[in-house]
């Protein structure tokens, strides 16, 4: 694979490639399309979710068929969307903010993809084979022990493997970031995105085995008759919403800190300005994750835990209102008195900042133990979650994919397209969700398939699905977007943006080796000082040499399948004996394929640097 | 970093396993990873001490266990975790046979101790009739020890594939580290021991 072979090949060639690659930006492409794919798919869970609930006691769906759409969806766009979206991002823009060739285990990079992707397949396989999970995403038991079918085991089984991808991800980033930075990219010169990604993944590797615990333990009480969460034999139901919630308040976090990065360089790049408070962001993020480990059991105020320990987290809970507090005020300083250009990637992270406040403050009510006992599973708390989640998450992404698509694709969005789907989707995100406050507080419960005549309700849903419609319009001219960039679009230069860190540096889009000379980092925003000094370009910390490169390889794609089919062989061993040979057969080709990988020794190879020689930067 | 893996061993580094990028990185990635180990076998712990208890009528903890067996188990990993440092040791003095030596002996006390633990199980099951089904506590029992077990079997597998792969090869900075994330891992397992034989055993013994 020299630079020469950059011409037209055929699509079986370019399909092995993806199958293969371990290059962190070809990755990303892949996290792209795998996150896009599941968020079309969670959308349209939504959009039958709203259309249900248009008018009182609709027949659109029946009841059980409702409580997968809603289980679906939540699962869906929370561990299959959001999450490779962010991993996405990272994994594009990363490595080349911290001026590293590559990330620091390319194979297991490839690994988390593959893990995730067959993972998140797997669990909408239950569409086709009898039922999907509709115990809820968050499965509490024992409404999920005793679901009828194999829909539960599903969502065990496909999100056991999808969260052992997502943790190699988080460690691949942890190692990346501190051991290959380029010179004089101190942790004090990082990009904010960088720093949030480096949080998120301490998040990701403490949070995560906490999950994979939980979902064996259910595991083995669906699949082998354990009896952790059956009382007739001694066993806890709390024991699942300790564990989940261990996991799934720092998941919240996963989630909202790396958008915390991306607006942060945006707001930083589009202002022409040095981020304000540079430290105080970086401490904020670590003190908000911190925090974010403590504070589990404010979602399970109502079990009865009793009243200390509620105190104790309600309090601890409205503290991550504070360096949250820091952030926003810091964000509105580093635009005042800036210079600044408004344009789709602005416009997404200046309607993210109302928007999440007014969650946030939500948030606050919610953590108000007596207060809670009114808003707990009603649309007051959907309502609040979605302001977070969309507002903070899905607003992050999309201003993240408008800023560094030039960088990964090497075309710019059309502005207009892109103006056109923030405000339909933003205009439609507030009909949907803020009416949604109010209906909460006149008693309409969540997870409810109709609701009553005359109760009060009738116009605030319909109201509620019309901006439901406002947003998949918006998702859609997105999409249309996204086709037109790839044939017409305006071809990106190296810098488009005017900005600010490494990424900028290279071309777009970067050559597979990233750096040709791993740059000299003199201070925040390293190229921002080159521009301001006069220079305009990076100095070399090296000379130029050979640059080492890793193989691509099958074997992440066999590992993943193999799980994939373990997987199945699992959930219908309980039925069926033929499924053992799925199970045992699957296992071996995973534990093959790491025995391959271990007794094959992969060196790599080297780009000599005559190669290199005369190719632009 | 690795075009260079076959080093001449007068001038092998005092740190082997760190003396590449790619050795940090592993270094560095593995100690992460037991970060999360931990987490994993705190939740089991938890999970463990919340359903200790629970014995829906069926045999306690102070009925099934016999400390002697676990005194034996607990010496078997402790020396196997000894030897593996006299490896690491080996592995600094450029001493490629006595590593493998030492990292043998190694996995010959682990196979002992995993012995050990079929035998345990099989004796609760067919003398006691106490399974993973009988009880939650029986579910948090077996959950814990067995995923200590599934460790240590999952260790002993890695470490043959590495002491067969590399038998003829001797030591370079390509297999350095693979040796050295080992040792981390078995020590790893050790240490969870300890807290097994604590919490469960000795506590169970205690009531």
């Amino acid at each position: 694979m020299s630079i020469a072979a950059a011409q037209k090949r055929s699509f079986g060639a370019v399909l092995w490639d993806y199958l293969t690659t371990v290059d962190h930006k070809k990755i990303a492409h892949l996290y792209l399309i795998g996150g896009g794919f599941f968020f079309l798919l969670g959308g349209l869970e939504a959009m039958i979710i709203r259309i249900q609930l248009i008018k009182p006691e609709n027949d659109f769906v029946s009841a059980g068929f409702y409580n997968e759409v809603f289980t679906m969806h939540g699962t869906t766009m929370i561990f299959l969307a959001a999450m490779p979206l962010l991993l996405g991002l990272m994994n594009a823009a990363v490595p080349l903010q911290i001026g590293a060739r590559d990330v620091a285990f390319p194979f297991l990079n490839s690994l988390g993809f593959w893990l995730f992707m067959f993972g998140g397949l797997l669990l909408n396989m239950s569409w086709f084979f009898g039922g999907a999970p509709d115990a809820g995403w968050t499965s509490y038991v024992p409404v999920s022990t005793t679901s009828p079918g194999h829909g539960v085991d599903f969502y065990v089984m496909g999100l056991q493997i999808a969260g052992a991808g997502t943790l190699i991800g988080g460690i691949n980033f942890l190692v990346t970031i501190i051991n290959m930075r380029a010179p004089g990219m101190t942790f004090m010169r990082m990009p904010l995105f960088s720093w949030t990604t480096f949080i998120t993944s301490v998040l990701i590797l403490f949070a995560f085995p906490a999950l994979t615990v939980g979902l064996f333990l259910l595991m083995f009480d669906r699949m082998f008759g354990t009896a952790f969460f059956d009382v007739s034999l001694g066993g806890n139901t709390i024991i699942w919403q300790h564990l989940f919630w261990i996991f799934g308040h720092p998941e919240v976090y996963i989630l909202i800190l790396p958008t915390f990065g991306i607006f942060s360089d945006v707001f930083s790049t589009f202002s022409k300005k040095r981020l304000f408070g540079y430290t105080a962001m970086v401490f904020a993020t670590i003190l908000i994750a911190f925090l974010g480990f403590m504070v589990w059991a404010h979602h399970m105020f109502t079990v009865g835990l009793g009243p200390v320990a509620n105190s104790l987290f309600a309090i601890a809970t409205m503290a991550i209102a504070v360096p949250t507090g820091i952030k926003i005020f810091n964000w509105l300083a580093t635009m005042w008195g800036g210079s600044i250009t408004i344009n789709t990637t602005m416009l997404w992270s200046l309607g993210f900042i109302p928007t999440f406040t007014i969650g946030g403050m939500t948030g606050v009510m919610v953590a108000s133990v007596v207060a809670d006992y009114q808003y707990h599973d009603t649309y007051f708390v959907v309502a609040h979650f979605h302001y977070v989640i969309v507002g903070g998450t899905v607003f992050g992404i999309m201003a993240g994919l408008h800023h560094w698509w030039p960088k990964m694709f090497g075309r710019i969005l059309n502005e207009t397209m892109g103006k056109l789907t923030f405000w339909t989707f933003f205009i439609g995100f507030h009909l949907t969700f803020f009416i949604q406050h109010f209906l909460g507080l006149m008693g309409m419960p969540r997870r409810y398939w109709v609701f009553l005549e005359n109760q009060g309700l009738d116009l605030g849903n319909l109201i509620s699905t019309i901006g439901a419609f406002f947003m998949a319009f918006g998702v859609i001219v997105f999409m249309i977007n996204v086709v037109y960039s790839a044939v017409k679009g305006e071809k990106a230069g190296a810098d488009p943006w005017d900005g600010r860190t490494l990424e900028w540096t290279i071309a777009s889009p970067p050559p597979f080796y990233n750096f040709k000379q791993t740059p000299l980092v003199r201070g925040l925003d390293p190229l921002w000082i080159e521009k301001t000094e006069g220079k305009g370009k990076m100095t070399p910390a090296e000379p130029l040499g050979d640059i080492h490169m890793p193989n691509p390889t099958f074997l992440p794609f066999m590992m993943s399948l193999g799980l994939f089919v373990a997987g199945f062989g699992f959930i219908y061993q309980v039925n069926y004996d033929w499924a053992y040979g799925l199970l045992f057969g699957g296992m071996a080709i995973t534990l093959v394929c790491m025995l391959l990988r271990s007794l094959k020794d992969d060196h790599g190879y080297h780009i000599p640097k005559e190669e290199l020689e005369g190719k632009a930067k | 970093m690795s075009h260079d893996q076959s080093l001449n061993p007068e001038i092998m580094p005092n740190e082997p396993e760190k003396a590449t990028l790619e050795g940090k990185n592993k270094f560095l990635g593995f100690w992460f990873f037991l970060g999360g180990e931990t987490v994993l076998f705190a939740s089991l712990f938890g999970t463990f001490l919340a359903l200790r208890h629970s014995t829906a009528d069926g045999p306690t903890a102070n009925e099934l266990f016999g400390l002697e067996l676990v005194f034996i188990m607990t010496m078997l990993l402790l020396t196997s975790s000894l030897t593996s440092v006299y490896a690491v040791y080996q592995m600094r003095n450029n001493n490629f046979k006595k590593m493998q030596l030492w990292f043998g002996i190694t996995a010959v006390l682990g196979f002992a101790f995993l012995g050990c633990e079929i035998y345990e199980f099989t004796h609760y099951i067919t003398e006691y009739g106490f399974t993973f089904r009988s009880s939650a506590f029986g579910s948090a029992f077996y959950a814990l020890v067995g995923f200590h077990g599934g460790h240590v079997t999952f260790g002993l597998a890695w470490l043959i594939a590495l002491m067969l792969r590399n038998a003829k090869r001797g030591l370079n900075l390509y297999n350095a580290p693979k040796y050295y994330t080992f040792s981390l891992y078995w020590h790893f397992i050790d240490v969870i021991w300890v807290f097994i034989f604590t919490v469960v055993y000795l506590m169970g013994k205690v009531g």
